[in-house]
C-alpha cells in the first residue's frame, strides 16, 4: 500500500524526498504500459481530467493528454491566452466554472506564479502545476529525475550542472529541489545576468562559467533560451550567447566522456546547444519526452487516490 | 457671555512629544480648543461634558501623510466618507489624500469636490494632495496656484513617478513659490520593469518578477540631488530600503529640506510574509528585506524617517482576487497603523515619544496645518487610546470599504478608544458617533 496522501502537485519545494520516490517508483511501473501493444489500463476510468492551459504548450500539454488517455481518464484541453484581465473573466471565475463540471483533476499551467496554488485553495478537486510563470515546473523536475535514475541507477551522490537562464526557469528552481532532495550536488551557472540573488538558497552552488563545471558534471542540464524576449537586453544577440554560453563538442571535450545531456525543450538548435550535441549519444532529450509520460501517469494515479485500493503493479497488471 | 461649548478630559497620561510633555493631567477643551493641560484645567471646567480617561493614553490627534479616498472615480475602493469613518476608528483626527483618483486631482474643481465630500462626512480633516503634472501624466506641470487656493497642502504624482528628471526639478522649483512640499513616489520605473516583489532569494524561490531596492533608490537619490539643486521641500514617500536610508541620513545631515516616511507595513513586515502568494501582501514598494526593515526601524527611531504614513489603498475584492502578478498593490492602513506602531515600540524599535511625534506633529510641520500638539491653543484634535487592549485584526469589521490587509488574524495591543476633532468626538468605543454600526 502506498503512503500518498497529498491532494494536490504544486511544487517540488513542500514534497518529502520519500514522495519524490514514491512517484519515481510508481513511474516506473507506469512506463511499461507505454510499451504494450494495447496502451491503456483503466485506473482512471470515469475520472475526468481538465488540462487548464493558459500558456502556448505542445511537449507538456501532449504529455499530460497521453499520460490522462493511457490511464483511462476522460481528459478536456482547455487553452486561452492571455491574463484574466485582458480576457474579461477572472482566473476564478473560469475555474469555478469548470470545477462546477465536476473534473476529478485539474493540470494547469499559467505565466503567473502561484496560480496553481490559488486554484488549490478554491477547488475542491485536484490541482497539478504544470508549470507557474519561473516558479516550479514539477513533472518536469520529476521526469528529469526519473530518468537520470533509469540510466545511471541513481541520484544520489551525482553533480548535476543547470546552465543557461536560471533567473527565467522553473524548470531549473524545480530541478534544484527535486535533485538535491534525492541527494546530488546542484550547480548551476550562466551569463551573470540570468543568475538570481539568493539562488544558493534553494539548494545550488552557483558556478558561472560552463568550463568551470563541465569537469565535474555527471549530468548537465541545458536551459531553453528565449531569444525574442531577451536578445539584446540579457544577453548581446544569439551569436554571442552561442559562442560564448552554448554548448557544442568543442567545449564537451572539457567534461568526462560519460557525461549526459539533458534539456527540457524545446531546443533552440545552435544556440543554447549544438545539432551534435542534442543528436549525440550522450543525449537523453528523448528519453526525458518518453518518461514525460510515465511520470504523469503517476503524479495522477497518486492523485487520484487509485492507489490506496493496492500497488500499482496491481492496478496496471493485465488490465488491457 | 454666551455658552462655551466645554469638555474636560479627565486624568489620562497625556502624551505629547511636541510640547514636551508626558503625564497624568486634566486636558480642557473650550469651543474646540485647548484651553488648558494640567493641574489647572478643571478649575477652568465649570458645567463641561467629561471623558474619564483614567488608564488611557491622550495623543495629539493622529495625522496621516499618505491615505488614498479612491474618490472621485472609485468610490467601490473607497470613499471620501468610509475612508474618513476609518480614519477615525484608527485614532486619525486627518488625513491627506492622494492625487491618483479619476479624474485624478490636477485641478481646483476635483480639490473642491474632495473638500466638500469632507465637509459632507464631518468627521476627519481632510487635506487633498493636488498632482505634479496635469493627469499626472508627468510631462506638464499642474496647476499648483490653483490646486493650492482651492486648499491643496502638497503635490505628488503618486504611484506614477515624475520620471523626466527636467519636469521634476522644475516642479520643485515653481513649488517653492508656495512653500508646499513635492511628496515623490521614488521608483526608477526602467528598473523595476514589470516586477512585482523585492529582489532577493523570496523572489527567486517564488519566481515573481523581481523590483531591485535599486528602482527606489536611484529615485531617491535624484530627489537629493534635485533638492539641493532647487532648495525645494523634497518629501521621500514609502521609504522601504536601506539604500534610501543611507540617502535620507547624508541629505539630513547636509541641512537639505528633505523629509521622509515609512510606513507601519514596511517598519512590521518582511518579503518573507508573500510567501504562499497571498495578494493582501501585494503593494509598491514591495516588502523588502529583513535587512531592510531593520534599517528603517533605526531610521524611524533616530528621526531620519520623520512620519509614519499609512499608504492606505483600499481595495476592492475583484483587484485583489486575482492572480498575484495581476492583482493590484496596496493595503488598507488606517485602523491599523496606531496599534502596529505601539508594537515597534514594545519590541524596543522606537522609542514612545518618537512614534507618537511621528504620527502627528511631524506630519503637521510638513503639511503645514494646525494639529498634531495638545498645547493651549491647539485644535483640539485629540486619540484617546487604550494602550493595554489587545484585540485580533479582522477586516471584514474595518470601517473602510477595503478589507486588503495582511495583518488579518494578528493580535495587536493598543486600541483607540475615542478620536476627537475640533473638541467634537466622532468616534467613540467602537463606533462613529452618530451612527448605528451596521
Amino acid at each position: 500500500m502506498s503512503a500518498w496522501a497529498r491532494k494536490n502537485l504544486l511544487g517540488i519545494e513542500e514534497l518529502e524526498p520519500g514522495e519524490i520516490l514514491e512517484i519515481l517508483d510508481t513511474a516506473r511501473t507506469m512506463k511499461e504500459i507505454s510499451t504494450r501493444e494495447i496502451k491503456k489500463v483503466p485506473v482512471l476510468r470515469g475520472k475526468t481530467v481538465v488540462n487548464l492551459f493558459f500558456e502556448a504548450s505542445t511537449r507538456t500539454r501532449v504529455s499530460f493528454e497521453i499520460a490522462e488517455k493511457r490511464l483511462s481518464a476522460d481528459s478536456v484541453n482547455v487553452s486561452t491566452s492571455g491574463s484574466s484581465v485582458s480576457k474579461g473573466e477572472t482566473l476564478l471565475d473560469t475555474a469555478r466554472n469548470l470545477e462546477a463540471m465536476r473534473p476529478d483533476i485539474i493540470v494547469v499551467r499559467h505565466g503567473c506564479p502561484g496560480t496553481p496554488h490559488l486554484l488549490a485553495r478554491r477547488l475542491a478537486c485536484s490541482v497539478v502545476n504544470a508549470g507557474d510563470g519561473a516558479h516550479e515546473h514539477p513533472t518536469q523536475a520529476l521526469l528529469d529525475a526519473f530518468t537520470i535514475r533509469e540510466r545511471l541507477g541513481r541520484v544520489e551522490g551525482l553533480t548535476v550542472g543547470i546552465f543557461g537562464d536560471i533567473a527565467h526557469s522553473r524548470v531549473a528552481r524545480s530541478n534544484i529541489y527535486a535533485l538535491g532532495k534525492l541527494g546530488a550536488r546542484v550547480l548551476v551557472g550562466g551569463p551573470p545576468t540570468m543568475i538570481p540573488p539568493g539562488i544558493e538558497a534553494l539548494g545550488a552552488q552557483i558556478v558561472p562559467r560552463l568550463d568551470e563545471m563541465l569537469p565535474a558534471l555527471d549530468v548537465l542540464i541545458v536551459l531553453r533560451i528565449q531569444l525574442e524576449r531577451q536578445g539584446g537586453v540579457l544577453f548581446p544577440s544569439a551569436r554571442e550567447y552561442a559562442s560564448l554560453f552554448g554548448v557544442g563538442r568543442e567545449r564537451l571535450r572539457l567534461a568526462r566522456p560519460e557525461l549526459l545531456v539533458m534539456h527540457p525543450g524545446p531546443i533552440n538548435r545552435g544556440l543554447e546547444i549544438a545539432p551534435e550535441v542534442a543528436d549525440g549519444v550522450s543525449s537523453l532529450i528523448l528519453d526525458q519526452v518518453t518518461n514525460g509520460v510515465a511520470v504523469r501517469m503517476a503524479v495522477l494515479y497518486l492523485l487520484s487516490g487509485a492507489h490506496r485500493g493496492g500497488t500499482a503493479a496491481d492496478a496496471v497488471r493485465g488490465a488491457a | 457671555m454666551s455658552a462655551s461649548r466645554r469638555l474636560l478630559i479627565r486624568g489620562g497620561r497625556v502624551i505629547d512629544p511636541a510640547s514636551g510633555r508626558d503625564a497624568v493631567a486634566d486636558l480642557l477643551v473650550i469651543d474646540g480648543v485647548v484651553a488648558a493641560v494640567g493641574q489647572d484645567a478643571v478649575a477652568g471646567c465649570g458645567e463641561c461634558e467629561v471623558i474619564e480617561a483614567a488608564g488611557l493614553w491622550v495623543l495629539p490627534g493622529l495625522i496621516d501623510l499618505h491615505t488614498h479616498l479612491r474618490e472621485p472615480g472609485f468610490e467601490y475602493k473607497e470613499t471620501v466618507l468610509t475612508g474618513a469613518r476609518a480614519a477615525a476608528a484608527g485614532g486619525y483626527t486627518a488625513v491627506a489624500c492622494m492625487p491618483n483618483t479619476d479624474p485624478p486631482n490636477d485641478s481646483a474643481a476635483v480639490t473642491r469636490a474632495i473638500l466638500r465630500k469632507a465637509d459632507d462626512a464631518a468627521l476627519v480633516r481632510v487635506y487633498p494632495i493636488g498632482c505634479i503634472t496635469a493627469g499626472q501624466q508627468g510631462q506638464r506641470m499642474a496647476e499648483f496656484g490653483d490646486l493650492v487656493a482651492a486648499g491643496c497642502r502638497a503635490v505628488s504624482d503618486d504611484g506614477r513617478p515624475v520620471m523626466h528628471a527636467g519636469v521634476m526639478r522644475r516642479a520643485l522649483e515653481y513649488s517653492r513659490y508656495f512653500d508646499i512640499p513635492v511628496i515623490s513616489h521614488c521608483e526608477d520605473l526602467n528598473l523595476a520593469g514589470d516586477g512585482v516583489a523585492h529582489e532577493g532569494a523570496i523572489s527567486t524561490r517564488l519566481g515573481l518578477k523581481p523590483i531591485p531596492a535599486a528602482a527606489e533608490e536611484a529615485m531617491v537619490a535624484r530627489e537629493v540631488v534635485l533638492a539641493r539643486q532647487t532648495g525645494a521641500r523634497v518629501h521621500i514617500a514609502h521609504v522601504s530600503t536601506r539604500g534610501s536610508v543611507s540617502l535620507l541620513a547624508a541629505a539630513k545631515s547636509e541641512g537639505l529640506a528633505v523629509t521622509a516616511e515609512a510606513t507601519p507595513h514596511h517598519l512590521s513586515l518582511t518579503d518573507e510574509a508573500i510567501v504562499g502568494f497571498d495578494t493582501a501582501t501585494k503593494v509598491n514598494p514591495p516588502l523588502r528585506s529583513a535587512t531592510d526593515r531593520e534599517a528603517l526601524c533605526r531610521a524611524l527611531a533616530e528621526g531620519i524617517i520623520d512620519v509614519v504614513a499609512t499608504d492606505h489603498a483600499p481595495h476592492g475584492l475583484a483587484d485583489k482576487d486575482l492572480e498575484f502578478d495581476v492583482a493590484a498593490n496596496g493595503m488598507v492602513g488606517l485602523e491599523t497603523a496606531l496599534p502596529l506602531v505601539l508594537r515597534l515600540v514594545a519590541q524596543g524599535a522606537c522609542s514612545l515619544h518618537r512614534a507618537v511625534d511621528a504620527l502627528t506633529w511631524k506630519p503637521a510641520r510638513i503639511l503645514g496645518v494646525p494639529g498634531g500638539r495638545l498645547a493651549p491653543g491647539d485644535p483640539a484634535d485629540i486619540t484617546l487610546v487604550d494602550p493595554d487592549e489587545t484585540w485580533t485584526v479582522d477586516p471584514e469589521n474595518f470601517f473602510s470599504k477595503g478589507r486588503n490587509s495582511p495583518f488579518r488574524g494578528w493580535r495587536l495591543t493598543g486600541r483607540v478608544r475615542a478620536t476627537i476633532v475640533g473638541g467634537r468626538t466622532i468616534f467613540r468605543d467602537g463606533a462613529i458617533v452618530g451612527e448605528d454600526r451596521r
